[in-house]
């Protein structure tokens, strides 16, 4: 099993190889649909519905950007990876993004090659127990057996945070949420611990919500974003503009609802710069005008997207909080279209 | 070929010849079919190296020196997060050969005893034997170790369930079996290496033991020796008995030995050995199914020995017990001893399963958290089929000499 793992590397670093030449852009192009790397399945984020049509949060970024790129959000191939598959699938060209819940950090984005293009959803990682348990803060942990989704920052941070508050741990590393979240719910583990905003998701899928807390520490700071192969610069720009057009839409107030009246020209320079009807962003990309118009008739601005996959109306729940635009108090901030 | 054809053809060697004479097309064959591999080989490698180097990455293990930052938690080892990646590795390792040696042991008990049951004459028996067989080879693997681990996470109960109430020496919980340890007032202490620890109680007791069965050999062949010189052989039992148990019991009497049992502390039993969830499924799982094969095995063996080896041995007036023991498997060992060498690579390989239960074995470590928190997807894959293969030639090379050992003396 292990040897075709490493001769499936090879073939795929060799196949990689003979696209290396033209760009990314161009290799999406010509193959009609963009390969989006997202999660295995976390509801709210990514995850097939009852037809098996992938929807969420990080699914509607993909979308956005083949609506841009191709003029068409449905071709898009959703390859669920694992925490563990995901960097593999990105570097060896399975994929040619990737919108998975995956944490900006110095050595993924140095060391590993890759180029994070924003983040479109600050989190931290929490702890969520039974309600049973009795338990009010993460430093009444001590000796707790805890859930770990393996091949993430997850179980660095637990380890800080388990060392510095001097207490010890019984790690139970899983691969994928699934099976977590059953080990879980039959307390073979007192404590699962992600994304704060992974919690939320899960604890929403479970038959009884309300009996599992999420404890108020966040151990860390997770901004979790897309990320595309380091070296092809511009395709890292069409990314990383798409998703600074669905943040700047909302922060203009172009909705799905008025994107049509917008597009035909309006007072405010930016929003026309940003929907094509002044200057021509979308040439410096290497796209057409109507580029942010397309990537926003998908789901709407960066609002309206949070609010239909997880904001607080949803079963999720999750708050704008930290992810509110910089002018409602939040950090959300995104370069001028200029 | 004729000698006889008369003169050799008058002209030199001609390049057709290379495809159309039979003396030399096999070697034609095989230098092109060298060449292909090769060129198959050094593209890949070139292409390999290329792609990594377009990424930016550099060939290099050094990443085995630099902290790990994780949590392990079978530690046969002393590991804490602020150890290297190789000394994760080397724990993940060692996780992997306990569970493959414990496996093949009990795997090889299971098999052998389903094996002879499975031609038992007694139906009910060799039928309950063909249904295990039957099951446990046509299922994928890694189904039975997940369903092990689901069952004990699912009906057994919890820890906090064991609150208030008293526990025996054995407890058996949703997180794994907790059994008493053994433990000394008076130890000795440990031995530090620098890269391990030993315990030098155990040292002790190893040796005490070892000592008394040398004792107890000799007590025999001077037995042995006494019974070929007078044909009377002195009753040598209790002898034998006592030099290897009261040397060990006196050892331990100094040592302080106790036996510590497991107290729920917090979340969790303390104390105690801990056997997890994870080992057991996995433990069970593989030894009943590597196990399966193994009966077949022996089932073939034990049916490839001629049926009149059993008669004369009936006619001899030996039991059915002794005859199986002494005269039909020894002889059955020589054709179940090969496919039995596959059975144990087989399980040690499997063992690679154990990431999906949350077992940190080899590939849990090195081939999981490292890789992915390094990023060094070659190094760490490359370093884990040389484990592999360094194990599996191993188990090969022993179990070969055994194989040696059982076949057929021809003389």
């Amino acid at each position: 099993m292990k040897s075709s793992v490493f001769f499936g590397t090879l073939t795929a670093a060799g196949l990689a190889a003979g696209l290396a030449s033209a760009g990314t852009l161009d290799d999406v192009k010509a193959a009609g649909e963009l390969k989006c790397g997202v999660s295995t399945g976390l509801v709210g984020f990514a995850a097939p519905d009852a037809d098996g049509k992938w929807e969420g949060f990080d699914v509607t970024v993909c979308r956005a950007v083949a609506a841009a790129v191709l003029n068409d959000a449905s071709k898009v191939k959703f390859v669920p990876t694992t925490g563990k598959t995901r960097f593999t699938a990105l570097a060896s060209g399975e994929v040619d993004m990737l919108a998975r819940n995956t944490t900006w950090t110095f050595s993924r984005d140095v060391d590993l090659g890759f180029e994070f293009v924003g983040v479109n959803y600050y989190d931290g990682q929490g702890f969520m127990v039974p309600k049973s348990l009795g338990v009010t803060s993460a430093t009444e942990l001590d000796g707790a057996t805890v859930c770990i989704q393996t091949g993430t920052t997850t179980e660095l941070n637990l380890a800080d945070f388990f060392r510095s508050n001097n207490m010890s741990y019984e790690p139970v590393p899983i691969e994928t949420n699934a099976e977590a979240q059953q080990k879980y719910l039959a307390n073979a583990c007192d404590v699962y611990t992600t994304d704060a905003s992974g919690l939320a998701a899960t604890r929403a899928t479970f038959e009884s919500p309300a009996d599992h807390v999420v404890l108020p520490e966040i151990v860390s700071k997770e901004p979790l974003g897309p990320l595309v192969r380091h070296g092809d610069n511009q395709w890292g720009d069409i990314v990383r503009w798409t998703l600074n057009a669905l943040i700047t839409a909302e922060e203009l107030g172009v909705t799905s609802a008025n994107l049509d009246e917008m597009a035909g020209g309006t007072n405010n320079p930016e929003i026309n710069r940003l929907l094509g009807t002044e200057g021509d962003l979308g040439a410096m990309l290497g796209l057409d005008k109507e580029w942010a118009k397309r990537a926003l008739a998908v789901g709407g601005n960066y609002g309206e997207i949070f609010d239909a996959n997880i904001g607080p109306d949803t079963a999720i729940g999750l708050g704008r909080g930290l992810n509110a635009l910089w002018t409602q108090g939040g950090i959300l901030y995104s370069p001028p279209f200029r | 070929m004729s000698v006889t054809a008369g003169a050799p053809p008058p002209e030199g060697f001609r390049l057709s010849q290379l495809i159309n004479d039979t003396r030399y097309r096999g070697m034609t064959i095989q230098i092109v079919a060298l060449f292909a591999l090769m060129l198959a080989f050094a593209w890949l490698i070139s292409n390999a190296i290329t792609n990594l180097e377009a990424l930016g990455k550099t060939f290099s293990f050094s990443f085995l020196w630099s902290t790990s930052g994780y949590d392990v938690n079978q530690r046969l080892l002393e590991y804490t997060s602020q150890s290297t990646h190789g000394r994760a590795a080397v724990l993940g390792i060692m996780n992997t050969l306990v569970l493959a040696l414990v496996g093949c042991i009990t795997a090889t008990f299971l098999g052998v005893l389903a094996g002879v049951a499975r031609l038992s004459k007694n139906w009910i028996i060799s039928r309950l034997m063909t249904v295990y067989v039957e099951a446990f080879r046509n299922v994928p693997v890694l189904l039975w170790i997940i369903i092990v681990v689901a069952f004990v996470n699912e009906t057994l109960p919890s820890p906090r369930e064991f609150r208030g109430q008293e526990t025996g020496a054995i407890i058996f919980t949703n997180r794994g079996f907790y059994f008493p340890e053994a433990l000394f007032s008076r130890g000795l202490g440990d031995w530090d290496l620098g890269l391990f620890k030993i315990s030098v109680d155990l040292m002790a007791i190893l040796a005490v033991l070892i000592g008394g069965l040398f004792v107890s050999s000799k007590i025999n062949s001077w037995a042995n020796a006494k019974q070929a010189a007078t044909g009377d052989r002195p009753n040598v039992l209790w002898y034998r008995l006592g030099v290897v148990f009261l040397p060990v019991i006196l050892l331990l009497i100094v040592l302080g030995f106790h036996l510590g049992f497991a107290e729920l502390k917090g979340f969790n039993f303390k104390g105690g050995t801990y056997v997890r969830d994870s080992f057991i499924g996995l433990w069970i799982a593989l030894s009943l199914y590597t196990g399966a094969f193994i009966a077949e095995a022996v089932r073939a063996g034990i049916q490839s020995v001629a049926k009149g080896q059993t008669e004369a041995a009936y006619a001899l007036g030996i039991q059915p017990g002794r005859t199986m023991s002494l005269v039909v498997l020894p002889q059955a060992l020589r054709v179940i001893v090969p496919p039995l060498i596959s059975q144990y690579l087989n399980l040690t390989k499997n063992s690679s399963l154990a990431i999906a239960v949350g077992y940190m074995d080899a590939t849990g470590t090195l081939g999981g958290i490292t890789l992915n928190q390094t990023g060094r997807e070659m190094e760490t894959i490359l370093l884990l089929m040389a484990f592999y293969l360094v194990v599996s030639l191993t188990i090969s090379f022993f179990m070969n000499i055994y194989n040696e050992r059982t076949k057929l003396k021809e003389r």
